[in-house]
């Protein structure tokens, strides 16, 4: 599903974020991206969601080398990926419903449709209730579940999450957690980018360690060669 | 459209049974865009009212100084209907030369209509008009000369052509001398020429400014949506969907700014018709002004949403692309 064979960036002014990074994440598979601060996950993500692109390698999402996808391309690949941001990303000036409805809404959804999923990824989250307010009147993980309802809701194959409980406790990161390994059940390739090392130990799943750019551990690394 | 997985189609995808769906999809979901972008602008009514006002009040001016032109136009083509020659006719000519003359002029392509003046009515129409009628009594003879008044075609009124005529019709054996009193419609023409000029120099300058205050307030718009963009880029937004709420929003500044500008342009010219009808009235002759008809309505308004279009178009395709989603 995704495969990263060889892939090194390097930013400009010298910046090396990650060397020759190569793995693999099967369909359907939940893994763990640990590391320290400026390890490169953050790098990392942004190469799957094409923010950046690789200096040497390649990067394959379901085969299609992401180097061939041209420009114009990008948005309607981005649709095939959700992405959960540390800091909600949400629009503050519209209601969780509108924030959810977004992927929808520039995908051409048909307005009835827009408004069952909608329901449907809140209900998911637990946040039905909440359809009509604004952010600014949620809690931090209600935010956090609002953001996860809207990469949710057009169904993507692949679900990437960027420290999405770096600003919760334990009880509530443990639930979005959760959420994430309901979203995995259904099929959804699932790659969650944190630091909490106590977090991923008890979520027992595959763990991929990035240190100063360079992959540390992944059993199965050698697979993608 | 699905680029990565090719298979996988979601359900409002499978909706799309035609080619002619999804294009009457676009169409909806653009106007749909557009009342969106009015609500925008009705979310921040102070702002919007003011960059409204300064539209508007900004395509006011070219408008008025349209209708300044238009209606010294209508006033000095009044004034050229009456530019005539006057052919003094020598006084050794018989009557029988004189209707020879005037038949002779009557066939010229310059000439659009000629009339006779007798020595005769003349003297008749100078005594009624001047007051000098008894007066006029006492002399021995009648001292006026035969005239002829000769009206050049539309195209011979402009003072050249004028001339030129006046000097082909006092070579005339039968004609005296000739008279056109062409220096004041030389001095007017000069007037309105530079008077248009002078509108359409102010009317660019403006609309210049109109392109360019929009302008700049999509691109304030567009900053203060930038987390906005970053997000719906992130999200699978193409630049046409993330591009077109700003294109309303200079096409209805545009809109209700040419519309502003009609209703001051309007308001204006009801205010001045009565004090034009009063001066009017004391030259002993009836004027009233000329307003907007609605083609030109059609035309201010289209103007305005062209450049409301063209300002928010420039700023949308400079700054949007500017904006990438950075951090993830």
């Amino acid at each position: 599903m995704i495969n990263f064979q060889q892939v090194s960036k390097t930013y400009p002014g010298g910046h090396r974020a990650l060397e020759k990074v190569n793995f693999h994440i099967k369909p359907g598979e939940l893994a763990f991206l640990t590391g320290h601060s400026g390890a490169g996950k953050s790098t990392l993500l942004k190469l799957i969601s094409l923010m950046e692109r690789p200096s040497a390698g390649n990067v394959f999402i379901n085969g299609v080398d992401l180097n061939k996808v041209n420009s114009r391309q990008i948005p309607y690949a981005r649709r095939d990926i959700g992405i959960i941001f540390q800091n909600h990303r949400l629009l503050e000036r519209h209601t969780v419903f509108d924030n959810v409805a977004l992927p929808l809404i520039i995908e051409g959804t048909h307005h009835n449709q827009i408004a069952k999923r909608v329901h449907g990824a809140l209900d998911k989250v637990g946040l039905i209730d909440k359809v009509k307010c604004h952010p600014s009147m949620l809690s931090g993980g209600e935010q956090q579940r609002v953001g996860i309802a809207r990469a949710i809701v057009n169904s993507p194959p692949i679900l990437l999450a960027d420290e999405p409980t770096g600003n919760l406790d334990p009880e509530l990161s443990m639930e979005i957690l959760r959420l994430f390994e309901d979203f995995n059940k259904h099929g959804t390739t699932v790659l969650i980018a944190t630091h909490d090392l106590g977090l991923v130990a008890r979520m027992r799943y595959r763990s991929l360690t990035l240190k100063d750019g360079r992959m540390l551990q992944d059993p199965l690394a050698q697979e993608v060669l | 459209m699905s680029l990565l997985f090719k298979g996988r189609q979601n359900k409002n995808e499978k909706q799309k049974k035609s080619i002619l769906a999804g294009g009457y999809f676009f169409i909806i979901n653009i106007f749909r865009q557009g009342i969106h972008s009015l609500g925008e602008m009705w979310r921040t009514p102070l702002a919007s009212m003011m960059t409204i006002a300064v539209l508007g009040l900004s395509l006011t001016l070219p408008a008025t100084l349209y209708l300044v032109v238009k209606n010294v136009q209508q006033v000095s083509s009044g004034f050229e209907e009456a530019s005539e020659i006057s052919l003094f006719v020598k006084e050794t000519m018989s009557e029988q030369q004189t209707q020879t003359l005037v038949k002779r002029l009557a066939l010229y392509p310059e000439v659009e209509s000629v009339a006779f003046i007798s020595k005769q009515q003349a003297l008749t129409e100078f005594k009624s008009v001047s007051g000098f009628g008894q007066a006029l009594e006492y002399l021995d003879s009648n001292p006026l000369p035969d005239v002829v008044l000769v009206t050049p075609t539309k195209r011979d009124r402009q003072p050249n052509a004028a001339r030129a005529l006046l000097t082909k019709l006092e070579a005339e054996r039968e004609v005296d001398f000739g008279k056109l009193d062409i220096a004041w419609l030389e001095r007017l023409n000069a007037l309105l020429s530079l008077l248009k000029e002078s509108v359409i120099t102010i009317t660019l300058l403006l609309l210049t400014s109109v392109t360019l205050i929009i302008g700049n307030t999509i691109r304030l718009s567009i900053m203060d949506k930038k987390e906005e963009i970053q997000v719906m880029k992130l999200v699978g937004a193409t630049n046409t969907f993330i591009h077109a709420p700003f294109l309303w929003t200079g096409i209805w500044y545009g809109v209700i700014g040419g519309l502003f500008a009609f209703i001051s342009v309007a308001l204006m010219m009801w205010w001045l018709s009565s004090a034009v009808s009063s001066v009017a009235g004391v030259y002993q002759t009836s004027f009233s002004l000329i307003g907007l008809t609605l083609k030109e309505f059609g035309l201010l308004v289209l103007l305005a949403t062209s450049l409301g279009f063209i300002g928010s178009y420039l700023s949308v395709n400079r700054y949007i692309k500017e904006i990438e989603p950075d951090k993830v």
